[in-house]
């Protein structure tokens, strides 16, 4: 309930929102958050998913600290660096992609940098400007972006939106693998719920709005060789978990 | 080439219009040339021009510096727009002449009055022009840089001043204009050296040779700015636009 509680390993994010309020330019607040608590473990990758509009983008952008008018708190990894990959890439189009990797992470070492593309398969593409990217390629320039900082919390907003199905497929092997490797402690939103299985460790299922944490379901172990059966099991509790909250009001 | 052929067709018409007049009136090219040279080699033309040169540029370098800051602060922090708008506007349509006889007036017939009131006729036309490129600051980048957080020289460095660098070079363009003109009123009113105190000489004497042989060089030295100084920058910023056409598709 309180940040304090740090028993059973030490809890890396600790998200307690009592409430956040949206202004429309209607006049009115519109309540977009409430009792919604998270923690997630230090080295953890935890997914939080709902339906779309229910406030998803806006509990990270709390978490980034991009927006403090909210009440609760929000307790960080220690350090508190962020890497975060928006919904659009949001790279300097007037840099070079390595460029824009060197001016977020001014003390990353070049080698480290060089090896962060090439194991992204972005290493032809160092000189190249954004604009001259695809949309995969870019994202893939903003997830390098927000590894070369050596995040101690990794933020992804809708990762793999608006990419075709064999190019979601890629990249998301890329980040179930480098989030894999690196331990990094990493939220990732979404609305597509397999993806989530297939990326975290704990899912965070959110209400519509005004979104809450409805359940939090765990993603037994090793999730590369989660089964088929054991994959669609988790996927159907967490359907009926949202059909439970969704259809009887 | 076709620059070239268009000149060529200004330079005969003058010819033509000088043929069919006065040559008191309008000389032809050829008789302003020959004043043009004779200016060059007694050494008035190269002096003239460098002092009111030197005054274009100081008079520039005030206006842009300090407009650009104003114009910056009030793009982005409303208390500072609503407060200093009534400012701009009232300097915005204060004619460049009250500004400059209300100068000589309250400073005396000095160089700093004279640059400080060219000055003064150019910024609230960059405050304008900046004000417009800090409000259109892109708010997503800004939270990029926020998550990731850049140092404040970073962010001057890659967010803001390459958006503002469409922005930076209009204002200089039309700016260089705006000043040159301003400066010959200055000289012309005055200053007992520069094109706009030649100018107003060769008005006295109706020596149209004269003053054609002084304005056609400071047109030439501008056009020379331009083509050779502001061209080249702005090409230089804007490179990264030119890739579009080159779009990689998916690798």
């Amino acid at each position: 309930m309180n940040d304090t509680s740090r028993a059973g390993g030490a809890a890396s994010l600790d998200v307690s929102i009592a409430s956040k309020d949206y202004y429309s330019a209607g006049g009115g607040p519109l309540r977009a958050l409430q009792d919604l608590r998270l923690t997630l473990p230090a080295g953890q990758a935890g997914a939080v998913v709902g339906p779309s509009g229910c406030g998803k983008t806006t509990l990270l952008r709390l978490i980034a600290g991009l927006d403090k008018d909210y009440i609760g708190t929000i307790v960080l990894p220690e350090h508190g660096r962020l890497g975060m990959v928006f919904q659009e890439p949001r790279l300097l189009p007037w840099r070079s992609v390595i460029d824009n990797i060197r001016i977020a992470a001014p003390h990353a070492r070049e080698d480290d940098i060089a090896a962060l593309l090439d194991e992204l398969g972005l290493a032809e593409h160092a000189s190249h400007f954004p604009r001259e990217l695809s949309l995969g390629l870019a994202r893939r320039v903003a997830l390098a972006r927000a590894l070369a900082v050596k995040p101690d919390l990794l933020l992804l907003d809708e990762p793999l939106v608006s990419l075709d199905a064999a190019l979601a497929k890629d990249l998301r092997e890329m980040i179930a693998r480098l989030i894999d490797e690196r331990r990094i402690t990493t939220l990732i939103v979404t609305h597509d719920l397999r993806e989530a299985i297939a990326l975290a460790d704990r899912i965070f299922l959110l209400s519509p709005r005004p979104a809450r944490v409805v359940a939090t379901l765990e993603v037994p172990a090793p999730r590369k060789q989660l089964e088929r059966e054991a994959a669609a099991k988790i996927e159907a509790q967490a359907r009926a978990i949202h059909q439970g909250i969704s259809s009887p009001r | 080439m076709i620059r070239f052929i268009s000149l060529a067709a200004l330079l005969l018409l003058w010819q033509i219009g000088a043929s069919l007049s006065d040559p008191r009136r309008l000389p032809g090219p050829t008789a302003v040339f020959e004043k043009i040279y004779e200016e060059a080699v007694s050494g008035g033309l190269f002096f003239n021009l460098t002092i009111t040169l030197a005054r274009v540029v100081a008079a520039f370098a005030l206006a842009m510096s300090f407009g650009s800051a104003i114009g910056y602060v009030m793009g982005r922090n409303k208390l500072a727009d609503r407060l200093l708008d009534p400012w701009l506007v009232t300097l915005l349509n204060l004619p460049a002449l009250v500004v400059i006889v209300l100068a000589y007036v309250w400073a005396g017939l000095t160089e700093v009055a004279a640059i400080g009131a060219v000055a003064l006729n150019k910024l609230p036309n960059a405050i304008v022009v900046v004000r417009e490129g800090a409000r259109a600051l892109d708010p997503h980048l800004e939270d990029m840089a926020h998550v990731f957080r850049f140092s404040p020289a970073a962010r001057f460095k890659h967010l803001v001043l390459p958006q503002l660098a469409p922005y930076l070079a209009a204002a200089t363009r039309s700016g260089l204009s705006l000043v040159w003109k301003i400066v010959l009123v200055v000289e012309l009113l005055g200053r007992s050296n520069g094109v706009g105190f030649e100018i107003n000489m060769a008005f006295q004497l109706f020596d149209m040779k004269l003053l054609l042989a002084y304005a056609l060089p400071f047109v030439a030295l501008m056009l020379g700015v331009e083509t050779f100084l502001v061209q080249p920058l702005e090409r230089h910023v804007s490179r990264w636009r030119r890739g579009v056409s080159r779009r990689l598709d998916r690798v």
